[in-house]
């Protein structure tokens, strides 16, 4: 597919974010096609997590735009911006679930604050979340507490997913998981978007993240942002892109990869 | 009706039932076809045929939908097939079918009748146990303490004098203005009401005995309860949530000598300065008043209180001090500890730690009401 022909979902140009007179970002641009899963990675610092809560608006930029489905973030009203909201679904770093609710029910938050479905159809559509994240059949009535984890993740992701979004933004997905629950993880992810569509980001600390589900992705170094199909970041030659791709753990992801 | 809208049309001939689903299958826009989904599916019919083909865009919800209607009619013994599916649909359909799992959603709740026995055993458990452990705290805290008085220079002495400019240097503002404010109020009921009787002078013993016995220390153990007690209670709590208290084991530390101990200390000895000052305060509020409302001046008001009132009010004040704040930090170092992973906990156990503080500071003052009155003083 050629890159000028596909569709821009997110379009983000010139951003500058700084925490008082630290700069974090100077002058990022960044396109996300429909229906590609990227990949931001960077140093630890290096704003990942930023740029995405800059992005889906829970941080205040300071020069820039970011057009999302080709509006201007900027100039959307209260509505509209909540119109906006409902097409992306965000999964938090621990989840990020209501600790007062079970599982079903904080997968039923969206589903009750934005549609005007039956309450009947609304439990069996998070039943069916529920499911599709590989959550085991007790852990509907289960409260965020009594979830390990990595469970805690997968319900973070239900709940993510249950307006069904156009884009779906992942941060740091597999942190904190074992090896083995990390890769399962990250089948799971490709699987959802091969059957629901979306579009994916995903800040992530993860090389073989990378390298088993990420079409492109978006190098964060020196408050500027690199982009590209793998092969082409490791033809890089930034320092810091050659250490990233050519250590030793890179190495053995692509040995994984291609296994 | 714009192209775009979600709907259904079910047509039926010869016990041939067909449902013919088109437009845009979304989330949002499903509250209407699931109701007539629902009255399709009751009819009777011998075979259905769902037809897909006006479909334009199809979500998980729709997805799910269409499969229910599916399942519950093949349920009924009836032959139904989908006809015109994009393959894209049918792959959803087909995944959506494929996680399709029985699944617990609610908690079971118990009866009521039987909830409420259940909770009051339960709470009557937790408060012996609670007691209990206080106790044991307590044995802990006084064994370690032993410890560090052998060996003297175990005692932390720079988180000691932190603990007590905290809680008692940074307290003095607040407990001084609360104390003056009650003398003021004591005195002006007072002289209110003895005023009827032309017992005016009264208010001098009704304020010096009140303040010194009972209100000085009960305004400090109170305010203290709600500073520093909750105050150990978080920090403890926190350093709890972040592993900072297994660590410190792990390193060869005492969390009771390091943490519990130089803030008990720093109660025990800082609350009867508080008392103190407390006093002084109360009195003085008192003595405003008495020159305010019943012209008795200074003076008299002072050579009053020193025939009226007996050193021993004093005393009484300052004898529960102590033991008021070693109760106080007790709680509050322990609820710390009693955290458990959660930010969530450490909430929960601050107001517990406040609130047990509170109710022991004033059953202990009961007690040393009844013990100085059998021994008549």
């Amino acid at each position: 597919m050629n890159g000028e022909q596909r569709d821009i979902v997110i379009r983000v140009r010139g951003l500058v974010t700084r925490f008082g007179a630290e700069v974090v970002h100077d002058g990022l641009d960044l396109d996300v096609y429909r229906g590609e899963t990227l990949g931001i990675v960077g140093g630890s610092g290096a704003g990942k997590t930023v740029l995405l809560r800059t992005i889906v608006g829970l941080n205040r930029k300071a020069a820039g735009h970011i057009e999302i489905f080709g509006q201007d973030t900027d100039s959307l009203d209260h509505d509209q911006r909540t119109a906006l909201e409902r097409r992306f679904g965000v999964m938090f770093q621990q989840g990020a679930l209501f600790s007062s609710l079970t599982v079903a029910q904080n997968v039923a938050v969206p589903l009750k604050e934005h549609t005007e479905l039956p309450p009947a159809l609304i439990q069996e559509i998070a039943a069916l979340k529920i499911s599709l994240v590989g959550l085991p059949p007790d852990a509907g009535a289960k409260l965020p507490a009594e979830l390990s984890g990595g469970m805690k993740k997968r319900a973070g992701l239900a709940r993510a997913l249950a307006l069904d979004p156009e884009i779906l933004f992942l941060d740091e997905p597999t942190a904190g998981l074992d090896p083995i629950g990390a890769a399962e993880f990250d089948k799971l992810i490709g699987r959802l978007q091969k059957t629901l569509g979306h579009t994916a980001v995903m800040v992530t600390h993860d090389l073989d993240s990378l390298y088993a589900i990420c079409d492109r992705v978006a190098v964060l170094v020196d408050k500027h942002i690199v982009t590209g199909t793998l092969d082409e970041l490791e033809r890089n030659p930034h320092p810091w892109i050659q250490e990233y791709f050519h250590g030793p753990r890179a190495r053995a992801a692509v040995a994984a990869a291609g296994a | 009706m714009d192209a775009a809208t979600c709907r259904i049309e079910v047509a039926e001939a010869d016990g041939l039932l067909r449902i013919s689903a088109a437009g845009t299958w979304e989330t949002t826009q499903l509250a209407r076809v699931d109701r007539e989904l629902r009255s399709a599916v009751a009819r009777r019919a011998r075979a259905v045929r769902i037809d897909l083909s006006g479909l334009q865009m199809l979500d998980t919800a729709g997805a799910w939908l269409l499969y229910r209607t599916l399942k519950t009619l093949r349920a009924q013994g009836l032959a139904v097939e989908f006809v015109g599916a994009k393959p894209d649909y049918q792959a959803l359909i087909d995944s959506i079918a494929a996680n399709d799992r029985e699944q617990v959603l609610h908690r079971i709740h118990p009866h009521r009748l039987l909830a409420l026995l259940d909770d009051t055993g339960r709470a009557s458990i937790h408060a012996l146990a609670e007691l209990g452990g206080l106790l044991s705290f307590l044995g802990v805290t006084v064994v370690t303490w032993a410890r560090v008085l052998a060996r003297p220079r175990r005692m932390r002495m720079t988180a000691l004098f932190v603990q007590m400019e905290r809680g008692g240097l940074n307290a003095l503002p607040i407990v001084g203005l609360l104390s003056f404010l009650i003398g003021v109020v004591l005195a002006y009921q007072g002289a209110d009401q003895l005023r009827r009787f032309g017992a005016e002078i009264f208010t001098v013993n009704l304020v010096g005995i009140s303040v010194l016995r009972e209100m000085g220390i009960l305004l400090a153990a109170i305010l203290v309860a709600g500073r520093s007690g909750s105050a150990f209670a978080a920090q403890i709590g926190t350093m709890q949530v972040n592993e900072e208290v297994d660590a410190m084991r792990t390193i060869g530390l005492d969390p009771i000598e390091v943490l519990v101990l130089p803030r008990v200390i720093a109660l025990v000895i800082v609350l009867p300065l508080l008392t103190v000052y407390a006093d002084l305060m109360g009195i003085a509020g008192g003595a405003l008043m008495s020159w305010a409302t019943l012209d008795i001046s200074l003076t008299q008001f002072l050579e009053r209180l020193r025939s009226a009132v007996p050193l021993w009010a004093f005393w009484v004040g300052m004898i529960k001090a102590p033991v008021f704040g070693l109760l106080i930090a007790l709680t509050g170092c322990r609820a710390g500890l009693r955290v458990t992973g959660s930010a969530e906990s450490v909430g929960q156990q601050t107001t517990q730690s406040v609130v047990i503080a509170i109710f022991l500071v004033i059953v202990m003052d009961a007690i040393f009401s009844i013990f100085f009155s059998t021994v008549g003083v």
